[in-house]
């Protein structure tokens, strides 16, 4: 599995930039929309009206993920041990800071100063729980050096 | 220019404003430690690209007698003595870090007024019935939350005596919101306010202040106003009128070293590309006349455009881009160039623009430029350039290896190379992010 996975994706598992981003030397920060400009139209985010149903726009992938944009965070996740919820070496990690944490959620967090992603656990044994057999999970004691750093709202996974 | 200055009867009869100055606690340090947490209370350093110099210190290393401007060579045993972190600028992570702790800022009050990379001052007249120390709070607990920079809020209702308040919050406060407000409890607080201290106030003006006998913040507020209008200009009056609790100093009258600052809100909201343009291009023109002024230049131009957050039925959006140049620049074709290129790259078609401004970044005295006589770029396109470096090898080679050399070349600890200790592009490029396992 590992092999066909890692056979899909080039050494530095690089996303493609965007065909409307200017190369360069121009840092984009990660808010850019990435929609396809065929029509211009903006998307009311008050309450929905009547009009709203007869208003098409190109699907925009960056706004619908990106919820939060100055709490969102983009990071890399590393190795294997969260392979059972889908996150897999290598894969993008949309971390939002504004979301507190539930019970069940797949959290970014601080384990003695050191950054782990894991399921939290904090109803019954309270633990930062891996999804792979072959990890321990980490407890959550009362003396425990753990902090949340934010919780991961979708994973981005390159097939090609 | 405006600024008319009332009687004190007038004053008592009108609601005087309500100033917050936010800004982040070491705001570069604090960038690096929310990548490296376990940086938090260690000392930690960043240097400038350009010469090397500490342009940030933590509160540890500022602990350990790290003094501002000090060359990495001078401290280095400091630093291997005691582990400090030493990182090099990395002001695209700084530029992106603050374009999202003034968003997040720009949620809560609608008046709001970016005055550096870290600092911002809000108008909260709006806010006057709610408690505001706990309003600010709440503030500071969600920046945190979302951002991972601590900040700090001082209340007042003058920008001078908000720097004032801001400094209590920051070094005397757990909470980090100070509120001044209350006349009793600035009278007693200005008295024991150093001049040196005092926003605007440089070194000369201090020691001239000192020779006439005005020491504290209390004796220059109550001096002689038309001495010190004639001794210290108009700025020093209004700082004066200012500590009396009446608001008179206009942002660019007491200017930010590190960075320059040109924004403006649109009276109407804008939907197209040209006249946000126009405008952006106005702003890197007023920039670099600013540089050229102070014989500075810049190393990078930031663009930002943003929505009227509080127009509820418009959709929303905000986004800002940095640009850097290669060889730091205050030339005002090069500045606008960039800005266009990178209003270009964030314009989003569909919202309705409410400000646009630009910020440049990593500003440093137009002599402090050696590195860039070595890029081939600057040899090509200036021939004065090649025909330095054609004179310096002719003399070398006529009179001995290295009679001319770059100072920054022939110390005995060698030339460094910038940027080599620069933490990842954690939010600006895709091959930099963060790793988690």
């Amino acid at each position: 599995m590992e092999q066909v996975l890692k056979s899909n994706r080039d050494e530095s598992g690089r996303m493609q930039r965007p065909p409307n981003v200017l190369p360069g030397i121009i840092e984009i920060l990660g808010r850019l929309c990435t929609s396809l400009p065929l029509y211009s139209c903006g998307v009311s985010a008050g309450f929905p009206s009547p009009a709203d149903d007869h208003m098409e726009c190109t699907l925009d992938l960056h706004k619908h993920v990106v919820q939060h944009p100055q709490a969102t965070f983009f990071v890399r996740a590393a190795g294997d041990s969260m392979i059972g919820a889908g996150i897999f070496d290598g894969d993008i990690l949309v971390v939002d800071r504004s979301l507190a944490p539930k019970h069940g959620n797949v959290v970014i967090a601080l384990a003695e100063g050191h950054f782990t992603v894991k399921t939290l656990h904090i109803n019954g044994v309270k633990q930062l729980k891996p999804e792979n057999p072959n990890h321990a999970p980490i407890p959550i004691l009362d003396n425990s050096d753990i902090e949340i750093w934010g919780v991961v709202s979708y994973v981005l996974h390159r097939l090609l | 220019m405006g600024g008319s200055i009332l009687c004190a009867a007038q004053i008592v009869m009108m609601e005087q404003p309500i100033y917050a100055l936010v800004d982040c606690n070491n705001f570069y340090a604090s960038c690096e430690r929310v990548f490296r947490p376990s940086l938090r209370d260690k000392p930690v350093i960043v240097l400038s690209n350009n010469d090397g110099c500490a342009i940030a210190r933590s509160n540890e290393a500022k602990a350990l007698g790290i003094a501002m401007g000090a060359p990495l060579h001078e401290i280095q045993d400091i630093v291997r003595q005691h582990n400090v972190a030493v990182f090099s600028s990395n002001y695209q992570l700084y530029g992106d870090m603050s374009a999202r702790v003034m968003e997040s800022l720009r949620h809560f009050c609608p008046d709001m007024e970016v005055y550096s990379i870290d600092e911002a001052f809000f108008r909260l007249d709006g806010f006057r019935d709610r408690d505001l120390t706990e309003f600010c709070s709440h503030i500071r607990q969600a920046v945190l939350q979302w951002t991972g920079i601590p900040i700090s809020i001082g209340i007042a209702h003058t920008k001078t005596l908000a720097k004032v308040a801001n400094h209590i919050a920051k070094k005397r406060t757990v909470t980090g919101v100070f509120e001044m407000l209350d006349p009793n409890l600035r009278t007693e607080l200005l008295k024991k306010w150093p001049v040196e201290e005092l926003w605007g106030v440089g070194r000369k003006w201090s020691v001239a202040l000192r020779m006439l006998g005005i020491g504290t913040a209390w004796q220059f507020k109550n001096a002689d106003i038309r001495m010190i209008r004639k001794r210290f200009s108009v700025v020093g009056e209004r700082i004066a009128r200012e500590l009396q609790g009446i608001s008179c100093l206009q942002l660019e009258e007491v200017k930010p070293k590190q960075q320059i600052i040109c924004s403006r809100s649109f009276g109407q909201l804008q939907k197209k590309i040209e006249p946000i343009e126009e405008a952006v291009s106005n702003f890197a023109a007023r920039g670099g006349e600013k540089l050229r002024s102070q014989k500075s230049v810049a190393q990078g131009i930031q663009v930002f455009v943003t929505t009227n957050r509080f127009r509820l039925q418009d959709a929303q959006y905000a986004n800002s881009a940095l640009i850097t140049f290669p060889i730091p620049t205050s030339d005002t074709a090069q500045l606008v160039k960039a800005a266009k290129k990178g209003l270009q790259a964030i314009f989003q078609a569909g919202y309705n623009y409410k400000k646009a401004g630009i910020m440049l970044m990593d500003i440093l005295p137009e002599t402090q430029q050696q590195g860039h006589l070595f890029l081939p770029s600057a040899l090509a396109s200036d021939p004065r350039r090649a025909a330095l470096m054609t004179a310096i090898d002719k003399t070398n080679a006529h009179m001995g290896k290295n009679t001319i050399f770059l100072a920054a070349q022939g110390t005995k600890l060698g030339w460094q190379p910038r940027s080599d200790q620069r933490s990842p592009r954690y939010t600006t490029q895709w091959t930099e992010l963060l790793r988690v396992h």
